[in-house]
This record gives C-alpha cells, sequence and structure tokens, in this order.
C-alpha cells in the first residue's frame, strides 16, 4: 500500500477540516485566515467549505480576537485562533495568559477554556528579532495551559486533532520552516495524544532531548556523529505540557549521557527545566551533567549567518554531545 | 450634561407617575427594591468582615450603585450572558446568585462560588449566566464580545435560526481607556455582535476623576460612535429610568443583531477598595449624590403610588437583614478547601499532579433543586 504525503501546512489543514466537518462548534479565525487562504496558506480552501461565518478573517487586533474568542469558549464553543506568528501573540499576553489558562481554577471549575491558540514559532528566515520569537520560553512557565509542538507532518495532524477535541486550551507552536516538510500522514482520524515522546533514532550513547524544529537539527547532528562512532538516541518531546519524563528517563538510565536541546532562551526554559527534572530523575545514572543547547541569549540576529550561528544547529549540538561524553 | 457635581443631576427623575415612567408590574419593582437592599445590606456586612479580616485580598464595594446592576439585568433575559469588572458582588445579586455562595466565596471557603478560589473580584455563576467577575480592567471587554458572539453563533450556525440574545458587558470609566476596550469595540462593530457595553460611569478610576484621565469625558459615547456602535446616555441613579432605558436599548440589540454602548451615569458612595480615604473628592460632592440615594428613591416612588407603606418597607428590609446574616453564617460554616484543592481545577483532564476538575456548590445545589 503506497503511503500518502503531504506537506506539514496540509496536515495541519486536514485536522482543521476534519473536526470541523464533525463539530459545528469548531471554527477559525484569525488575520488573514479567509480570503488571503492564509498568511502560509495553512488554511487554503477553507473559506470555500465552512463559509465566513465558521472561517473568520481578523483585523490586525491579536488581544481582541483572542479575547473574543476566549469568551466564546466559556460559552462552549471551540475556537482556532491562528496567531499568523506567535511573535504577535505578545500584544495579546493579557488574554491568553491571564483569562485562558486561569479561567477554570478562577470560576472553581465552572467555565472550562476549550481553545485551540495556534502559529509559527521561532526563528522563520532573517526575520529579525520581533518576528522571531520562541514563545514556549515564557508561556509554558504557565500552569492551565497545554503546549503541543510538532516536529513532523503526521504529527501536526495528529497533535491539533488532539488539541481540538481537548478541553483545556492548548498552544500549538507551529514552524514556519517546516511548513513545507512532506512527510507521510494517515488519511483519516489521526490522533497523537499528549504526553507521549517519540524515539525519533535509537542509540546507545547520548539521549538527545528536544522538540519542534531543533529535533531536525538534533537528527542531522546524530548522523554526522555516528561517522565518529558516536550513538545517539533523539527524543522527539512533541508537547511540552504535559511532558513525557518517563521516556526521556527511560533512554537516559540507558546511556547514561543527556544532551537537551530547545530553541528558545536558556534562562528559565523549557530545557531548563527539563535538565532539572532529568537531574532529579537520574542523578546517580548520569556519567556528567546534563548539557543544554540553546539559542544563543541575544535578541535574534537579522544576518544569516549570524541568524545560523544564533540557532540550536547540528554543529553546536555535536559539540555539546561530545562535551557530554568526554571526546575531546 | 451636567457635570459630576451638578445637584439637579443627582436628582433628577421621580415626581412624574409611575405608570408613565415604567411598565414593570408592583411584584417586579417590589423586586428591584427587595434586590437593591440586599446589595446595599450584603455590601455593609461585608465591610465588617473586611474590617473582621474574615475578608481578604482585595474588596470593592457597590453601594450607591445599585440600581445599575438591578435595572441593567431586569432590563434582559436570564438566558443572556453577563460579564463584569471587579466591583462584582452586585452584579452577582442582582443576577440571582444566593449570597451565601458570594460570601462563602470571599470568606475564602470551599461553598464560595469558586470554591474560594477567585475571591470578591471573580465572581461567577454558570447557572446564572454570570461569566465572572474579572480583575484586570478592560480585559472583560473581548470576553463579553466573545459571549454575544458565541449567542449569534450558537443561534445562526448551530441552530439554524436568528441571533436572539444580547450580552451585557460591564465595566468601569476608567476601562475606557484601556486598549483591550477599543479592540472589543471594533470587532463587536465589524461583526455585528450584539454585546451592549455599559460604562458604569462613577466618576473616578480609583482616586483620578474622568477628566483628568479620559478625553471626550463629557461625551464618553463618541467614543462608540467611532466604531459604529450605538451609543446612549442614561441616569443610573434611578432603577426605573435605567430598566426602562435599558430594555429599549437591548431590545434594538437584540432586534438588529448590533452592539450598543452605555454611558451610564452613577456613583460609588465609599471609596475604590477598602483601604481608600476618598481624598480627591469632597465630602459636599458625595452629599449631592447620597441625596440621590437610588433606594432611598424606589421607596418614596413606591410609597407615593401606594405600593408599599413604611411597615412593608420595614419589613422588607428585615428580611434582607436575615438573609445576608444567615448568608454569613453559612459562609462561616463552609469549610475551608481541603489542600487537595489546590491542584484541582488546573486542567479538566486529570494528569501528573493535577486532579482534574468538578463543579462547585452553587451548580451542584442548583441542579438538585431543579
Amino acid at each position: 500500500m503506497s503511503e500518502r504525503t503531504l506537506e506539514f501546512r496540509d496536515a495541519l489543514r486536514e485536522a482543521m477540516s476534519q473536526e470541523m466537518r464533525a463539530n459545528k462548534r469548531v471554527f477559525l479565525l484569525g488575520e488573514e485566515v479567509a480570503e488571503y487562504d492564509g498568511a502560509y496558506k495553512v488554511s487554503r480552501g477553507m473559506l470555500e467549505e465552512f463559509g465566513p461565518q465558521r472561517i473568520i478573517d481578523t483585523p490586525i487586533s491579536e488581544s481582541g480576537f483572542a479575547g473574543m474568542a476566549i469568551g466564546a469558549a466559556m460559552m462552549g464553543l471551540r475556537p482556532i485562533v491562528e496567531f499568523m506568528s506567535w511573535s504577535f501573540s505578545l500584544v495579546a499576553a493579557d488574554p491568553i495568559l491571564n483569562n485562558a489558562p486561569k479561567m477554570l481554577y478562577m470560576s472553581g471549575g465552572q467555565f472550562g477554556c476549550p481553545i485551540v491558540f495556534r502559529g509559527n514559532d521561532g526563528a522563520g528566515g532573517q526575520l529579525g528579532s520581533t518576528h522571531s520569537w520562541c514563545v514556549e520560553g515564557m508561556y509554558s512557565n504557565v500552569p492551565g495551559l497545554k503546549m503541543a509542538i510538532p516536529a513532523f507532518a503526521d504529527d501536526a495532524k495528529g497533535l491539533l486533532t488532539t488539541a481540538i477535541r481537548d478541553d483545556d486550551p492548548v498552544f500549538f507552536l507551529e514552524s514556519e520552516r517546516l511548513l513545507a516538510l512532506k512527510g507521510h500522514v494517515p488519511e483519516g482520524e489521526h490522533l497523537v495524544p499528549f504526553g507521549q515522546a517519540l524515539v525519533r533514532r535509537s542509540g546507545d550513547d547520548v539521549t538527545i532531548v528536544s522538540f519542534g524544529r531543533p529535533v531536525h537539527f538534533c537528527l542531522e547532528a546524530a548522523e554526522a556523529l555516528e561517522a565518529e562512532g558516536i550513538s545517539c538516541e533523539v527524543i522527539d518531546g512533541r508537547t511540552i505540557r504535559p511532558l513525557d519524563l518517563d521516556t526521556i528517563v527511560r533512554s537516559v538510565k540507558k546511556t547514561n549521557a543527556c544532551v537537551v536541546v530547545d530553541q528558545s532562551w536558556s534562562f528559565g526554559s523549557p530545557g531548563s527545566e527539563i535538565a532539572a527534572q532529568i537531574h532529579q530523575a537520574c542523578f546517580d545514572d548520569l556519567d556528567n551533567h546534563v548539557m543544554r543547547v540553546h539559542s544563543a541569549d541575544v535578541p535574534t540576529p537579522y544576518a544569516w549567518n549570524l541568524e545560523q550561528e544564533y540557532l540550536p544547529n547540528a554543529r553546536r549540538i555535536a559539540e555539546a554531545v561530545r562535551s557530554a561524553l568526554y571526546v575531546a | 450634561m451636567s457635570s459630576l457635581s451638578d445637584p439637579a443631576h443627582a436628582t433628577t427623575g421621580g415626581r412624574r407617575p409611575l405608570a408613565d415612567r415604567t411598565s414593570a408590574t408592583p411584584d417586579e419593582l417590589l423586586d428591584w427594591l427587595r434586590q437593591m437592599l440586599l446589595i446595599r445590606e450584603f455590601e455593609v456586612r461585608t465591610m465588617q468582615a473586611y474590617q473582621d479580616k474574615k475578608i481578604g485580598g482585595f474588596c470593592h464595594i457597590y453601594i450607591g450603585q445599585e440600581a445599575v446592576a438591578v435595572g441593567c439585568t431586569a432590563a434582559v433575559q436570564h438566558a443572556d450572558p453577563i460579564v463584569t469588572a471587579y466591583r462584582d458582588h452586585g452584579h452577582a445579586l442582582a443576577r440571582g446568585m444566593d449570597p451565601k455562595y458570594c460570601m462563602a466565596e470571599m470568606f475564602g471557603k470551599i461553598g464560595g462560588c469558586a470554591k474560594g478560589k477567585g475571591g470578591s473580584m471573580h465572581m461567577f455563576d454558570k447557572p446564572n449566566n454570570l461569566y465572572g467577575g474579572h480583575g484586570i480592567v478592560g480585559a472583560q471587554t473581548p470576553l463579553g464580545t466573545g459571549l454575544a458572539f458565541a449567542t449569534k453563533y450558537i443561534d445562526e450556525v448551530i441552530e439554524g435560526g436568528k441571533s436572539r440574545h444580547v450580552a451585557l458587558c460591564f465595566l468601569g470609566d476608567g476601562a475606557v481607556n484601556q486598549g483591550a476596550f477599543y479592540e472589543a469595540k471594533n470587532l463587536a462593530g465589524l461583526f455585528h455582535i450584539p454585546v451592549i457595553f455599559i460604562v458604569e460611569n462613577n466618576g473616578y478610576s480609583m482616586g483620578t476623576a474622568i477628566h483628568r484621565g479620559t478625553t471626550m469625558s463629557h461625551r464618553l459615547i463618541s467614543k462608540g460612535e467611532a466604531f459604529g456602535i450605538d451609543g446612549y446616555e442614561i441616569e443610573g441613579m434611578d432603577v426605573i429610568d435605567v430598566q426602562r432605558e435599558m430594555k429599549a436599548v437591548a431590545d434594538k440589540c437584540r432586534e438588529t443583531s448590533r452592539p450598543a454602548m452605555v454611558d451610564m451615569k452613577t456613583y460609588r458612595f465609599k471609596g475604590h477598595s477598602m483601604s481608600d480615604p476618598r481624598k480627591y473628592r469632597t465630602r459636599e460632592e458625595e452629599e449631592v449624590w447620597e441625596a440621590g440615594d437610588p433606594i432611598t428613591r424606589l421607596r418614596d416612588a413606591l410609597i407615593e403610588e401606594g405600593l408599599i407603606d413604611d411597615a412593608a418597607f420595614k419589613a422588607l428590609n428585615r428580611e434582607v437583614k436575615l438573609q445576608v446574616r444567615s448568608s454569613i453564617e453559612w459562609a462561616d460554616a463552609s469549610p475551608e478547601p481541603d489542600i487537595t484543592e489546590l491542584f484541582t481545577d488546573v486542567y479538566v483532564e486529570k494528569f501528573g499532579p493535577y486532579l482534574g476538575t468538578s463543579m462547585p456548590q452553587i451548580v451542584t445545589d442548583q441542579e438538585n433543586d431543579r
């Protein structure tokens, strides 16, 4: 049987369209999602199928439409809010951080917030600092939200389907750099549960943990390191909240070395949190402290060479692996 | 338009025959009086409980503004959602929340409407379609737009009919300068969303008199007109006027599926919060407004029409005092939340340290009553 191949962006659309066909409470809103077909063509053709009441072009007004969608979710609708870039969500920080993840708690269980916020996260390509935010660094700090960050097309569909059906607010982090990535994507209903990491590549010498776009940097590094005789196990976390620590711990107990790769800044980041949790769970198993590779601790630069060096790229990951294994 | 300290402004209305001023039945009029008395008594006891340290955190008292919450909620249907800011006890009681859940919430007890997790500023009542109680100034305005959006979406897309609800979104005059409010108005105007923004204009955002912080403060509704939103100025100290005029506004919004903005002139008789010595305004100004007390006005109007006599008023007052007293006893007796409640209601789902969610007593009690 031939496997059907889709681009990451088309996998995202398939998840949304299938859920919208199944449930009238699901609708999509955001800038340019309807008549423009999506700034990144994720929602191409959806206006034609679902009409303007369910595929809603908004003005450039993130705080307003994010808050409006949260109000709608409180009444039991299931909005999907597209941020053209998560960088633009900063002007909607109050509704998405102060309302969505806290509503259930502050109302003592009366009003949940079944909503998905999704869009491009992280450096695109020479977009400069204001458009290159990795919001997982800041937003994963907040209890009450879930955070999914797919690296492959099949997970894009499976995780987004799960996100839309989830009764809690889900922050869904995509990467502009992955939207054209092709992969096998199941045609029918496809659900990837939250909190289940996946071993993307098996290995014995070191565990590399990452999520989102940098998983690809990790796989690239693992390929290069194999030529040096270093066997890497690469784990794709897939969701940051909830975090599947068990899969990571199982691997580290086998390899006794670990590198965490996180595209956000290092200070107070998912990477630092995961490293701390690994130290706690695997203290007696580790032959070295957990190494971390992050984006450089500077605003994202524009120049091509600077941006490439800024990212947690394969070269920097390979250096961290060698260091973790005491390889000079 | 009169200025805030203009005596005429505070004592407008009241002398025309009731039949010319309202189509409400005597029972409805008496119920409004009872509701306003309840809010007044509740707030007096809330201040005492705060002084007694039974209530912590921030606490904002609604005394003086009772006619607004009572008149506005009486102007719409129970199924119409409402949302408000942090001075929210009056809206909760006017919407029908039993005062015991409201008091227990402030006492930080499990019987509180939010299990004691929200506090004074965050009153929620799902069976009565009250969507909070929100603490960040102006943040409730996009939410209110979303509530009205949802009613319209449910009426039209899911049920295939005509939009037939409105949402009431209350905000203070201090909130009109928040960016979120401008975005909410633009979306409401653009998408034909039947939300009514009711600016409870009590003249002060904390200690800042409105003209010191707000342009066009003499004509606030111009800030809705810019978004194609019809504006209305309503005297908010007389519940009969409030209900009548708000009913007309709400009926129009419901019929046309359009938003509205109301500049509701009112006055808070107490400080911004419990720690406010009110040095920014004069005692003379306060006395002018106190002379137009909304409870006195309705009482006098009802006595004049022979709908109530002094003895009946006293009996009503006594009934309300007993209700509030028993609410305090109930709140006192309600247990503190179990420590495990720290980890409930974070996520609907149970995972890791999180213990899932359940409805608070305010919801389960009302379901059992049905």
